[in-house]
């Protein structure tokens, strides 16, 4: 395995606030991590320092063998960023977009025109090459704004919530190209909000209140003991009516989360009160479940509020 | 590779395909000063001619209709209206209608002829000082006038003043005028072309973008001023032949120097743009920011005002407004015919500060503090 991008004891301060707590982590060559956290937790912060836009005040970030600190220059050749916005030049055409940042990454002449033939048929936007950007829907400026940001065939690139406000069917295709490109060595390093989307990842972490408070695999997040307590069960109860019964099972002592998850409630409960949970709901099948990722970040969250609070 | 203008030439070239393609902001941005010149051309005559005057004439006599003539003949004074008390002569002045009132009084002829001093009162607004000032000047010049003819039977005089205006004989307006306006107009056009350019990159999220690529401060700024520099240059041009051609203004210095000299002004106003827009959060913000230059501008560049008259601490100011330097050169080069030799000290001092604008733009822009 080798390392492309190491955090060590990363801290990033703003006069007192700490933006950036002590966060570590190792991510692979061909990795796609999914980093997670509400809004504010200090996303965006590690994505800035990593490529070197914000000098951390304690500990040390590697990327691709460079040091954070010492080469910002260097790093920003062989990273590749895409935000939500997408930084896209809404007035200029699409061939004109890919050739501004071609060259803005110094490439240029025959190069230049190959790169660009290589990401227009990767995205699958050489039909719109004339158009302008502006005039692109949702999805394909997406896939334009990546085009841009893989024109100088990164190693790793940086997706700061790259599918907010986009359809299902464009989210799906951003990130089937997310592992061609993967396949390909090329390192993901990608924040979101969707689960699905960070169950899609190979690891992840979660952030909150500025501090990695979760780090692994998914399946590695669920068995977390911290997100299943002990003497505690996670339960599935299928009832006709879950709206109207939600607030009954909250009041049951015992119950520790409950929340609506389709057409069933999901339920954190202490295991010896299953059999009498199952009394009292006789028209309910109640079975114990595996926490889905939301599960494990919310009683996460959870746990941290109950502790600071 | 990683040199201080790194991306210069694709920021560049990408800024010249936002002018060409945004056809609205250019006519906008081209037509407006072109609109203003013709504007404050015609309209502004700093020559003060034909005062509204409200006369009072208690004397009724040859000697005081002879003294309203020459009032009337010195073409400062319109003698429009008449005061049949010296109620309405203070209700004239004070209502605004007009803006001197004379007061000949009773026993004017009578004083004349006994040879004791014969007074003549003369009201005078105050409000507008150049006015005043003129008002006063001319009047003192006539009653001299006047009262030596009087004295001197026969009006030969022991001194006379021939005086002998240079480079606007004529002292038209526009030659004075004119030339002032260009700096103020390049100013805006250039501010606002550029810091609203740079800050719509902010608000659209380009910006962050191209904080994340490699491009140097100094090359996105620099490559920003080019297109908008050429565009004021192009702006120049045109003001200059409607300078020449419609308001007639001669250029007694080479046009060629006056261009070159030009650039360095251009380099101070657009590193200034540049500032504002490190600061300006919004386009909005951008847009005050940059109108809020303008008076300063006009006021203490010695445009309209002499610098020489202001008190100490405003010609201090007056010092660390480009514009100053840059009429003056204007000035000196259109009006009085000057050069390179006479004018190269305010050129220089526009280079440092646009060097200085320049550096303290792309300081805010180092990575991370401007997003």
């Amino acid at each position: 395995m080798y390392t492309v991008i190491q955090a060590d004891q990363l801290t990033i301060r703003f006069g007192s606030f700490t933006a950036v707590d002590k966060v570590s982590f190792q991510i692979a060559r061909g990795e796609v991590f999914g980093f997670l956290g509400p809004n504010g937790s200090g996303k965006t912060t590690i994505i800035k320092a990593l490529c070197g836009l914000l000098a951390p005040s304690n500990g040390s970030g590697i990327i691709l063998g460079m040091d954070i600190r010492k080469h910002a220059a260097e790093i920003r050749r062989h990273v590749g960023y895409m935000s939500q916005k997408f930084g896209l030049y809404e007035d200029l055409t699409v061939g004109e977009n890919i050739a501004f940042y071609a060259g803005v990454y110094g490439i240029q002449g025959a190069q230049a025109e190959q790169r660009k033939q290589e990401v227009l048929a990767l995205t699958g936007i050489e039909h719109y090459l004339n158009r302008r950007a502006g005039q692109l829907s949702g999805g394909w400026k997406q896939r334009l704004a990546l085009a841009c940001a893989i024109i100088h065939s990164p190693e790793v690139v940086f997706l700061d919530e790259p599918t907010a406000g986009i359809d299902p069917v464009a989210r799906r295709a951003l990130w089937d190209l997310i592992f061609r490109l993967s396949g390909q060595g090329v390192t993901f390093f990608v924040t979101t909000h969707y689960m699905d989307e960070a169950e899609r990842c190979g690891r992840v972490g979660y952030i909150y209140l500025s501090k990695l408070v979760a780090l692994g695999t998914v399946a590695d997040l669920q068995r977390l003991p911290d997100a299943s307590p002990a003497g505690t069960t996670r339960l599935q109860i299928d009832v006709p009516d879950p709206s109207s019964k939600l607030e009954q099972v909250r009041s049951v002592a015992g119950v520790r989360e409950a929340t609506i998850f389709g057409r069933s409630i999901h339920a954190l409960v202490e295991s010896d009160l299953i059999p009498a949970l199952r009394s009292q709901m006789r028209d309910a099948a109640i079975q114990p479940i595996e926490p889905s990722l939301e599960d494990v970040f919310v009683t996460l969250t959870y746990n941290i509020m109950g502790a600071t609070s | 590779m990683t040199h201080l203008f790194y991306g210069l030439v694709p920021v560049c070239r990408k800024e010249f395909l936002h002018i060409v393609r945004d056809r609205g902001t250019l006519v906008f941005a081209l037509l407006l000063p072109m609109l203003q010149l013709f504007l404050f051309g015609f309209a502004i005559d700093t020559n003060i001619r034909q005062i509204p005057t409200v006369v009072y004439d208690e004397s009724h006599t040859q000697e005081s209709r002879q003294l309203l003539q020459s009032f009337a003949n010195s073409d400062v004074f319109q003698l429009k209206f008449v005061a049949a008390s010296k109620q309405d002569l203070y209700e004239a002045v004070r209502s605004g209608r007009a803006r001197v009132g004379i007061r000949i009084p009773y026993d004017y002829a009578r004083n004349l002829q006994s040879g004791t001093t014969a007074t003549v009162l003369l009201l005078v607004d105050g409000s507008d000082s150049n006015v005043a000032g003129q008002a006063v000047s001319t009047s003192t010049g006539v009653t001299l006038q006047e009262s030596l003819a009087r004295v001197v039977p026969g009006g030969r005089v022991p001194i006379e003043v021939r005086p002998s205006v240079l480079y606007n004989p004529a002292t038209r307006s526009p030659n004075f005028f004119v030339p002032g306006l260009i700096a103020i107009l390049l100013q805006v056009m250039a501010i606002l072309l550029i810091a609203l350019s740079l800050v719509r990159e902010r608000e659209h999220g380009t910006l962050e973008q191209l904080t994340m690529t490699p491009v140097a401060p100094l090359g996105l700024m620099v490559g920003k001023m080019i297109p908008y520099g050429c565009l004021a240059f192009l702006e120049l041009c045109a003001i200059l032949f409607v300078m020449r051609v419609v308001f007639l203004v001669p250029i007694h210095g080479n046009l060629f120097v006056l261009l070159l000299l030009s650039l360095p002004f251009l380099l101070t106003v657009l590193g200034l743009g540049l500032v504002i827009s490190s600061k300006a959060r919004t386009q909005a913000e951008a847009f005050q920011l940059a109108m809020g230059t303008i008076l300063p501008s006009v006021f203490l560049s010695g445009y309209i005002f002499l610098i020489e008259n202001m008190p100490a601490p405003f010609q201090v100011i007056s010092r660390l407004i480009p514009a100053t330097y840059y009429i003056q050169i204007l000035r000196g080069i259109i009006l009085r015919g000057a050069g390179l030799a006479e004018l190269w000290t305010q050129a220089a001092i526009l280079i440092v500060m646009g060097s200085a604008a320049i550096l303290l733009a792309a300081r805010q822009f180092v990575r991370g503090k401007a997003i």
